[in-house]
């Protein structure tokens, strides 16, 4: 920037002025100040009419329940828990619940979505007629109904425990779910884990002085071959100096169910299944708006300064979309953890299925519950947001808007 | 309590619902309607017709109530609700009484706000299983998925039942029954877990009731009957009463058929229910022959349990511990005097 530009004194009370009166001058502040009393008057008589109406039926108010013992079972839950647990417990059970479901679905919507978008652009007519398809046919169905075909018409048309689908002998999958054997860890374990996070750390170092000598000398460095070395050898030599890392506890059928392994509820798969495809239609599009609203020029530009297809997609065309991508990508994620709560339709025990379902109904503490949902996926989403923004940051710091 | 005015500007329908708890008589008078909260459809319980009438026990107690007070069986309006919604449904104000197979319980009956007018049916949780799974008692369901309806004491129950004889289990629970039943019989889960009486009305649904078979087991007490708020005595009263009134009818003898000669029965228990002696239907803010509205258009309790749910019916459950008191069961009307 050349020279420097001398800042405007600030005038506070000024635009204080402009913000409260605007045209009307004291007029306006007077509208304000009413609009504000109407404001107050209104949450007043909510909370007091709430408070009056419940002292009426004798439901105490207040968060006390939550210490209460819940005394329900729930069918997946990534912390410890059984029915003697508290309705706070139950809280986490399905909280967590949510944010894995969310979490997964983000992920894989993402892959997806970039897959369809570059696929809806691909010179081939028969990817990108596929890719259009897709786009269409699933983003015009309710979501609920897709939800429900692939637990129903999917999974549930799966044989039962009995007559498990063998994958080797190693995983089964039934209309129980998918269960796999399970890692035990052993006495190798620890240093497994400090080899891979060894190999990880050198091979961060190495793209980062790998960049610098580009930007230093202009010659590109291979890093893929040793970083691929690393992650596998360092791994592989802690397993056989140090011992196995862990072992596998294999599932097996007895009784009505597998038992030992890791199982995979067919809820949760569905519900993953339903949500990522469904919003990964829609992530589609905006790929394809993000990618073809850089200027053909830049791709010309490219190819003449002499970068090929793929470097030219990577170091020009996909920075430059992110731009317009990333705003609306945000929607997704967003809208894909607030759908997440259909899973109450098909039994996945998410937080509006245990919290402010069975709680609910067993406490009969509807405001608290539901102000604490809504409160929950509140902050879900604006941590969300802030994050995705705060990537917006980074990725543009450097550049005038 | 005053009505306020904030309704426009609802949060949820406890922050905002006008209250008129204390006068539910005078507001179903006015409005000439009934609004009664029943399932989303069980069999001998609450479900409509092919005509899209709904019938059925649970049905029967809310006609009885219209009857009593509009002198019109039919001035009802049925909200289905699933269990999960039923309570907020009552607390909130939307229904007037909510007549759903709903359990007795202590907590409900404090906690939730709602006061149990009486048990319109005796019932216990049983299981519902394959025929081919070749399960004969309960204690055989060690490591079974179970299938249950949210918001019911039904899931509770199953807790309690599989900690107390150290089973392990895997509980799916839905929202609605329709969908527990859905997936029941997609293969999801080994059982259907619900009240007795549910478990042989929604059998009628699946597609071969015959390869499924009850449990003889009954793990727990499921006394059920219409719930109204708290803060309304008149109005707990008028539905209590009138639960009692058709099951005194029963006893007395009195039916839809021979309700107008028993009007002139010397017999003073008769003259005094129906109204003939005494002024007991004013004592509770209705007319003198309410008990005769209600006999008139739908019958005594025996008549109404033997149309829906037993022997008249596809169900064809045995009347067990809701016959009468002098009859074996446990059904008793405190006296009408």
């Amino acid at each position: 920037m050349p020279g420097e530009c001398r800042t405007p004194p600030l005038q506070l009370g000024h635009r204080l002025w402009r913000m409260t009166a605007g045209r009307a001058g004291g007029w306006g502040i007077l509208a304000q100040l009413l609009l504000l009393l109407v404001v107050v008057w209104l949450g007043y008589e909510i909370t007091s009419n709430a408070q009056a109406n419940l002292k009426a039926q004798r439901i105490a108010a207040g968060l006390g329940f939550l210490n209460n013992t819940a005394g329900f079972g729930v069918s997946q839950s990534l912390i410890a828990y059984d029915e003697s647990d508290t309705y706070l417990r139950v809280f986490a059970v399905g909280l967590l619940n949510t944010l894995l479901v969310s979490f997964i679905g983000c992920v894989l919507a993402t892959i997806i979505g970039f897959m369809v978008g570059l696929g809806r652009l691909s010179p081939n007519w028969l990817v990108a007629r596929l890719a259009g398809g897709y786009v269409e046919l699933i983003r015009n169905l309710p979501l609920l109904f897709q939800i429900l075909f692939w637990y129903l018409a999917v999974l549930g048309t799966l044989p039962g425990a009995r007559g498990s689908i063998s994958v080797f002998g190693v995983a089964f999958l039934n209309n129980r779910g998918v269960v796999v054997p399970r890692p035990v860890p052993l006495d190798g374990f620890a240093p497994f884990v400090v080899a891979i996070g060894l190999a990880l750390a050198v091979t961060v170092a190495m793209k980062i002085l790998a960049r610098r000598r580009l930007y230093q000398t202009g010659k590109p460095l291979r890093v893929w071959p040793w970083a691929l070395g690393l992650l596998v050898g360092l791994p592989a030599a802690s397993a056989v100096l140090g011992g196995a890392p862990f072992s596998f506890e294999q599932p097996e059928l007895r009784g009505f169910n597998f038992v030992g392994g890791t199982r995979l509820v067919p809820e949760l798969i569905a519900l993953v299944l339903a949500l990522s495809t469904y919003t990964a239609a829609f992530i589609a599009e905006i790929v394809r708006a993000g990618i073809q609203a850089v200027p053909k020029g830049q791709i010309e530009a490219a190819s003449a300064l002499g970068l090929r297809r793929g470097a030219a997609l990577r170091l020009i065309v996909v920075p430059q979309s992110l731009r317009v991508i990333l705003p609306p990508l945000t929607n997704q994620y967003l809208n894909l953890t607030k759908n997440s709560s259909l899973a109450v339709a098909i039994g996945y025990p998410d937080l509006v299925s245990v919290f402010a379902g069975t709680t609910l109904s067993q406490t009969g503490q509807a405001i608290e519950i539901i102000a604490i949902t809504m409160g929950v996926y509140l902050l879900i989403s604006l941590a969300t947001s802030a994050g995705m923004n705060l990537y917006n940051y980074y990725l543009f710091r450097n550049r005038s808007a | 309590m005053k009505i306020r005015i904030a309704g426009t500007f609802a949060l949820a329908f406890l922050v905002t619902m006008p209250s008129a708890f204390a006068q539910t008589l005078k507001a179903v008078k006015d409005r000439g309607s009934l609004s009664c909260g029943v399932s989303q459809g069980l069999p001998g319980f609450s479900s409509p017709d092919d005509k899209g009438v709904w019938t059925g026990l649970d049905v029967d107690v809310c006609r009885a109530i219209a009857a009593a007070v509009l002198d019109d069986p039919m001035k009802v309006k049925f909200v289905p609700l699933s269990a999960k919604d039923r309570f907020t449904a009552l607390q909130s104000g939307e229904l007037d009484v909510l007549s759903r197979n709903t359990t007795w319980t202590l907590s409900r009956d404090t906690s939730l706000g709602l006061n149990f007018t009486g048990v319109s049916y005796y019932d216990g949780q049983g299981f519902l299983v394959r025929r081919s799974l070749k399960v004969n008692s309960a204690r055989d369901l060690g490591g079974a998925s179970i299938c249950v309806q949210t918001g019911t004491t039904n899931e509770q129950n199953v807790a309690d039942y599989f900690k107390a004889n150290n089973l392990k289990y895997e509980v799916i629970a839905f929202s609605t029954a329709d969908e527990t039943l859905k997936t029941y019989e997609a293969g999801r889960c080994d059982v259907f877990t619900s009240d007795v009486s549910q478990l042989y009305a929604q059998r009628l649904k699946l597609a071969a009731p015959n390869d499924h078979i009850v449990l003889p087991d009954v793990i727990s007490k499921e006394p059920l009957g219409p719930v109204v708020r708290h803060g309304d005595d008149q109005w707990f009263d008028i539905v209590k009463w009138t639960l009692y009134a058709m099951i005194n009818a029963e006893e007395l003898g009195v039916t839809k058929a021979n309700v107008d000669s028993m009007l002139k029965s010397p017999a003073p228990e008769i003259k005094r229910l129906l109204g003939v002696e005494g002024n007991l239907g004013e004592q509770l803010g209705l007319t003198k022959d309410w008990v005769v509205r209600i006999i008139r258009h739908v019958g005594n309790y025996g008549e109404s349990f033997e149309r829906n749910v037993g022997s008249g019916s596809p169900l064809a459950i045995d009347r067990g511990l809701n016959r009468l008191w002098n009859k074996g069961g446990i059904q008793y009307g405190p006296p009408i005097r």
